[in-house]
């Protein structure tokens, strides 16, 4: 016999012609519009003429210096901005004709506009510190990442956690007060996942014993935890600040040799032990994830349970201990609020980083690389928005700081591409 | 096999072709929907245990008597009876009666606080539930608030009216400005596709830096003040007071009930509510029925956004009347919470409403006067919206026995 | 290896599934499991695979009694299950899919697909399966998954095969090639339970046949029984596979689709530049297996998909552009495939489900209020006509049989003036005396004179209900023929044979699918 079936295309309509798919004219407009912007705003009429933007990149430990670079401000923002027009209609060209770009696309013409744009903005000023620049990124960057690789790992096994922020919220808390109380940053970094993974119990048991919609849970469990921490907060903590919210910081491990790499080396390589754990945590669950049992058997909990089930995995016992994994990672990341950046416990001092971190999961389409890339981006307009309103550029930095909002936006919407969630994702499994 | 309730609980129904007569009817739905009122008082009732054993361990007094509490364990309950009872009874004080006041007015005062604080809830929370009935989940609450006070608030002091007519201008305003919030995202969800949770998320940090932006813009505040708020609104646009002076209650209050009784008619009795509910129970069912479920999203989400944009309003123009940087408050989470008390009917709304109006109107009395600050209100917010979101949990607690036709499994 | 269930009885809450089964299964048996929907085939096959747990009775697999507490302790003891409704995780490759669950693993637990690739590739070449490992399982047909679902269960060394309702989704020719494999299987030594309701592949297949009726066992037949005595088995009675009706008076042709094109989200073409004509006073049955775009042509009939291209035209006017709700409003009436999806709203009442799609026009609403006394009483009268059996019209639709739920479809899609009605499926999954009046009722309507289109995969209901028969196969009309047509050739249609050549070899004898000709191996 034959298996003449097996993968055969579907037949040419007869009337096929007619059929070809419609030309996506999303991108080609999008480059055109910040291409015009570029060349417009930031050049031509932005009122930068005879202005120059200097680009320093020192940090002082390196082992050899780059010289700051120093350009003059409009023409080198008209400069990119023809470069920018050309590669719209580059792009328009290709999608006329229905052709794929290469991701070195976007990423190239995102790098562009970003230089157009720091070249306009920092005329008035003229300096522009790079090394901070990205220093601070991956600092605000740090709980982002490990919220979404939370959110990641309970989506991937199909549990919805909208309460993200609360454990960031809570491990930041756990930290705070653990460090504090054993006047001992680490200890704090050692309890901060189990704040994390305690909310996520709460999650899995409303979840999965008593099937109650997990956005709900997530929604309700967010603001449980911002009244106890503020409970607690106005109670116990003030009372006795000393005892239970004393500032204790991580300490800054510089990695030999590598931390003497100019502006990457201050930037990744000079950091406490949080943020190399972060870089463990995001290259383990890369590898775990797609290349290990516990990936696989995680990834069919996500999208189609049943599936797994009738092969003798145990679904809800998976997610409840991913989950709860998920949490302490959250925990950790929370950690970065208080022991990590040095700072006593506050009040709402999450402050909203947790849907950040949401929204960087899903621009990163559910995977660790993408989504750390996401969080990154994040990172860097926050703290771009944060420098450039302090340098006192005159760019509104409430308009910029929304940013990461929009794109996630257009990313939902798909404009960037299709965007799948994990199909059984946000479902309660109940054998039937 | 599982099914979407108005609640948002899944819950397993019955699958296949089981004849009626020997099928499990789907007493679970059922129960939910009918409203179990029973669960929802006990919810309360574990709800303020559990504030009240937070109350216990964080006071020094109960603390210390917790040290010898193997030789004199009365003390510690005597301890911890007089901390809560306190706690409980200023919050009753504060939301309710006041009997410890000199004068009458001072003694009702405070449940004309409770509604003053639950107008915007109820507002808010109608938006939401309106949202779970339609099968939305809006949580874009704060956005649509944010924006309706904006609105409301821009025109409440932009502009000179003749009374009444600025009054109006200035309400409807605010339910543009949150209509358009809500709008976005139904917009996109039935454009699109784009799931609204998120939007709704994107879009309430979104109207936060919105509102941060414009209150630095001096075009938009026009006020001499170094903090970001705008200029009083005109005394032409705000809500007329019910009561007279040192009463706060303002006709937002009589806007709540109007809203509330409009959304009941909506959806129990308008043809646009039936297609509300049947996009809410089965979008493929309405669809095939000649439904539009995009249309419907996108109405839900304006309505929904324009309810909150009236909270919003009558936080500008009622409560506080002028247009500051915490004008949402957490308003849009508290509606939610408020909407899954109210199990999305709308008297159940209203009544939840009241309930964490009086809450948060009582918390205030309760940190001022006995120490035990505000946020506890939060927790018991937020246990009850939990317990009531699983009533098996909460029967288990109490003991009470399943209700019959539970063993579909 | 031998399977022997000693009666297993299992209940959902009070309604009992399986009543006291008994089952024998010889080695190297092909078991047939027949039974109607709903029967309790797939419990009873659930709770061998270990999925339930039953409340009485035993599994002996060679005379020892085992228990399973799950599906692993059923593939550890040798058995296989292929599901009718597939276990694939659709964005895993083959490879993945059938690793899932027994993984191997390299050191420091990561996966070694390498290991899974290659027992797919030796399984895949052994049974001459063309499967390629690296596949990513959406994009294959319904067939080859199928047979990924097989090397699955191969992998894992069943020597007990449980096929559900495999042919289900097939074609005729894929059916036919699972068939063939069913045979290697049954020669390299495995035993198979092959559950289906379809009698002639139960003729053309089995060893032994298990006839379960309303969770019990009915009788045990052998593959040489008619297949009315097996049918009779089947459903309790004696069937009328008529329903009687008068000859069709066909009128002028009032409905008419041209060249009609709908593509799905993938952009794959579903119906493909199809042409028909319907009469007044005529039913046309639109036969076909199961997703060859017979659902997707009555959904762009009343307007829930676009058309890519084309046509459809009702009474002169074109319908291009025209919403669903127009549409209802031109006299469509729509009785969907997928009556718990499409066609009621479980939760709303059987009064509320009576105007699911009348809920805006007079008497039910005035302006936007609704009527809901109005609503009542016109759906009482509607209980006695369409005879609904019901406790209270005010009960959710939920709590009806199937049957009954469909026949509140039908009180609605029926009861009002129609200009066209298009059914799908009309009857599946219902009982036989449902079956009957629904199929009264859609003559009855043809017979006022409403051209009817019905779509449905049961050659027996086709040909009852049809006047004459369109035959879709990959989203084309391979041909219109009469009500009469031999059920060989429509069969040889529906595998996309054209109809001249399918009648001529029908009638020289060279058909070649088995199911019509049990006893001829396949050319």
């Amino acid at each position: 016999m034959s298996a003449s079936t097996e993968t055969t295309p579907r037949q040419t309509p007869a009337n096929g012609a007619a059929l070809r798919t419609p030309v996506d004219w999303k991108f080609p407009i999008v480059y055109s519009a910040l291409a015009l912007v570029t060349l417009l705003l930031f050049g031509l009429f932005g009122g930068a003429a005879g202005k120059s933007t200097t680009f320093s990149f020192a940090a002082g430990t390196d082992l050899f210096g780059i010289p700051p670079v120093t350009v003059s401000s409009m023409p080198t923002a008209i400069a990119i901005g023809i470069v920018l027009v050309a590669m719209a209609a580059i792009a328009t060209w290709l999608a006329a004709k229905r052709e794929k770009i290469g991701i070195w696309f976007p990423v190239v013409f995102g790098v562009l506009f970003l230089s157009a744009f720091l070249t306009w903005a920092g005329a008035d000023t003229g300096r522009i510190p790079i090394t901070p620049l990205l220093a601070g990124a991956l600092a605000l960057s740090v709980p982002l990442i490990f919220g979404a690789m939370c959110g990641l790992v309970g989506e991937r096994s199909g549990i919805i956690n909208i309460a993200i922020e609360g454990q960031l919220l809570a491990g930041a808390f756990l930290a705070a007060v653990v460090a504090s109380a054993v006047k001992n940053p680490y200890a704090g970094l050692v309890a901060a996942p189990f704040a994390g993974a305690l909310v996520a119990v709460v999650l899995t048991f409303f979840a999965i014993r008593y099937w109650v919609d997990q956005i709900i849970i997530g929604v309700v469990l967010n603001v449980l935890v911002v009244g106890l921490t503020n409970f607690l907060f106005s109670t116990v903590l003030t009372q006795n600040p000393e005892m239970w919210n004393a500032r204790q910081q991580l300490p800054v491990i510089p990695i030999p040799l590598l931390g003497d790499i100019p502006v990457l080396g201050p930037v990744l390589f000079r950091q406490s032990i949080l943020v190399y754990l972060m870089y463990v945590v995001v290259a383990v669950l890369y590898i775990a994830l797609f290349h290990s049992k516990w990936g696989l058997r995680t990834r069919a909990i996500g999208e189609h349970p049943k599936a797994a089930d009738t092969v003798g995995i145990p679904v809800n016992r998976n997610r409840v201990i991913n989950t709860l994994i998920a949490g302490g990672i959250a925990g950790l990341g929370g950690a970065f609020f208080t022991v990590g950046s040095g700072l006593a416990f506050g009040k709402e001092m999450s402050a909203g980083q947790g849907f950040i971190a949401l929204a960087a999961m899903i621009l990163g389409k559910w995977n660790p690389i993408g989504a750390v890339f996401a969080a990154l981006l994040f990172g860097f307009a926050r703290n771009l928005g944060n420098t450039l309103s302090t340098m006192g550029t005159p760019v509104p930095s409430d308009l910029l700081l929304m940013l990461p909002y929009i794109v996630t936006i257009f990313a939902v919407a798909g404009f960037v591409g299709k965007v799948r969630a994990p199909a059984a994702n946000g479902k309660a499994y109940a054998k039937q | 096999m599982t099914e979407k309730t108005a609640t948002g609980q899944t819950v397993p129904v019955a699958q296949g072709d089981i004849p009626a007569a020997e099928a499990p009817k789907p007493t679970v739905l059922r129960e939910i929907l009918a409203g179990s009122w029973l669960v929802s008082v006990l919810s309360i009732v574990v709800g303020l245990l559990v504030g009240a054993v937070l109350i216990a361990a964080s006071d020094s007094g109960v603390q210390g008597t917790l040290g010898y509490f193997f030789s004199r364990p009365a003390d510690f309950f005597m301890a911890v009876w007089r901390t809560v009872s306190e706690a409980y009874l200023a919050l009753f004080r504060g939301a309710v009666f006041d009997w410890q006041a000199q004068t009458f007015v001072r003694a009702v005062r405070p449940v004309t606080e409770s509604l003053v604080a639950s107008t915007p809830l109820i507002l808010a929370g109608l938006g939401i539930a309106l949202g779970f009935r339609s099968g939305l989940f809006n949580i874009g609450g704060q956005g649509q608030v944010i924006l309706g006070a904006i609105f409301a608030g821009f025109f409440g002091y932009w502009f000179t009216l003749p009374l009444g007519l600025h009054m109006l201008v200035a309400v409807v305003a605010g339910i543009v400005g949150g209509a358009i919030w809500g709008g976005i995202a139904g917009a996109l969800k039935a454009r699109t596709g784009a799931n609204e949770v998120i939007v709704t998320i994107m879009l309430n940090s979104i109207a936060g830096y919105l509102i941060a932006y414009l209150l630095k813009q001096q075009w938009f505040r026009q006020t001499g003040s170094a903090n970001p708020q705008s200029r009083d609104v005109d005394a032409a646009a705000s809500l007329f007071p019910l009561l007279p002076d040192p009463f706060r209650l303002n006709a937002g209050f009589l806007i709540a009930i109007a809203a509330t009784v409009f959304v009941w008619w909506l959806l129990e009795r308008s043809t646009l509510g039936f297609e509300f509910r049947a996009v809410g129970e089965n979008p493929h069912a309405a669809r095939t029925a000649g439904i539009s479920v995009g249309r419907v999203t996108l109405v839900v989400m304006m309505i929904a956004g324009a309810l909150a944009g009236l909270a919003g309003a009558s936080q500008v123009l009622g409560t506080e009347q002028r247009l500051t940087m915490g004008i949402g408050g957490s308003l849009g989470f508290d509606a939610i919470t408020v909407a899954l008390l109210g199990r999305s009917r709308p008297l159940g709304t209203f009544l939840a409403g009241l309930l964490f109006g009086a809450f948060k109107a009582g918390g205030y009395t309760m940190q001022a006067q006995t120490g035990t600050p505000i946020d506890i209100i939060l927790v018991v917010q937020s246990v009850i919206v939990l317990l009531i979101a699983a009533p098996p949990l909460v029967r288990a607690i109490f003991r009470l026995p399943a209700p019959v036709g539970k063993g579909a499994r | 290896m031998k399977l022997e269930l000693r009666g297993i009885t299992k209940r959902f809450g009070t309604f009992t599934a399986n009543d006291a089964i008994d089952l024998v299964v010889e080695p190297g048996e092909i078991h047939a499991l027949l039974g109607e929907n709903g029967a309790g085939k797939s419990t009873l096959m659930n709770t061998l695979y270990g999925l339930y747990a039953p409340e009485e009775g035993e599994i002996l697999i060679d005379d020892r009694p085992v228990t399973f507490s799950g599906p692993g302790d059923a593939v550890a003891a040798g058995i296989g299950m292929v599901h009718q409704h597939f276990m694939l995780v659709p964005v895993f490759t083959v490879a993945e899919s059938v690793a899932l669950g027994y993984e191997p693993t390299k050191a420091g637990s990561l996966l070694d697909l390498a290991q899974a690739r290659k027992k797919v590739a030796d399984i895949s070449s052994r049974f001459g399966f063309n499967i390629n490992p690296d596949a990513v399982i959406e994009d294959l047909p319904v067939g080859a998954q199928q047979r990924v679902e097989i090397i699955k269960a191969l992998s894992r060394d069943a020597q007990i095969l449980i096929l559900d309702e495999p042919t289900a989704v097939l074609t005729p020719q894929e059916t036919d090639e699972l068939i063939e494999i069913m045979r290697q299987l049954k020669a390299g030594g495995t035993s198979i339970v092959f559950i289906t309701h379809k009698l002639r592949e139960v003729r053309a297949i089995a060893d032994g046949i298990t006839v379960i009726r309303r969770g019990k066992v009915v009788g045990e037949a052998s593959p040489e029984s008619s297949e009315s005595e097996l049918a009779g088995l089947m459903v309790g009675r004696d069937v009328h596979l008529t329903t009687e009706k008068d000859d069709a008076d066909p009128g002028e042709a009032t409905f008419s689709v041209r060249g009609l094109t709908v593509v799905d989200k993938s952009e794959q073409v579903v119906v493909d530049d199809v042409s028909l004509d319907v009469r007044r006073g005529e039913i046309l049955a639109i036969a076909g297996v199961d997703g060859n775009g017979q659902s997707e042509l009555a959904e762009a009939i009343i307007g829930l998909v676009e058309p890519r291209a084309g046509s459809i035209t009702l009474d002169g006017q074109d319908l291009a552009g025209l919403s669903v709700k127009e549409r209802l409003g031109r006299g469509i009436g729509f009785v969907p495939e997928d009556r718990s999806t499409d066609g009621v709203i479980g939760s709303f009442t059987i009064s509320e489900n009576m105007i699911l799609d009348l809920y805006d026009q007079a008497p039910y609403a005035k302006g936007m209020s609704m009527q809901p006394a109005v609503v009542r009483v016109e759906g009482e009268k509607k209980v006695g006509e369409f005879d609904i059996r019901l406790s209270s019209i005010d009960d959710p639709i939920s709590t009806l049989s199937g049957g009954n739920q469909q026949k509140v479809v039908l009180s609605r899609e029926l009861g009002r003036p129609l200009r066209m009605l298009v059914a799908s499926q009309p009857t599946r999954g219902l009982d036989v005396g449902s079956i009957e009046f629904v199929h009264k009722r859609i003559i009855a309507e043809r017979d006022s004179g409403t051209p009817c289109v019905i779509v449905s995969t049961e050659l027996d209901e086709v040909l009852n209900l049809a006047d004459r028969i369109a035959v879709m196969y990959r989203g084309r009309v391979v041909g219109v023929v009469p009500a009469h047509t031999p059920r060989d050739v429509l069969g040889l249609m529906m595998a996309g044979v054209p109809e001249d050549e399918a009648l001529a070899r029908v009638e020289d004898g060279s058909a070649a699918t088995e199911i019509s000709a049990a006893e001829e191996d396949p050319a």
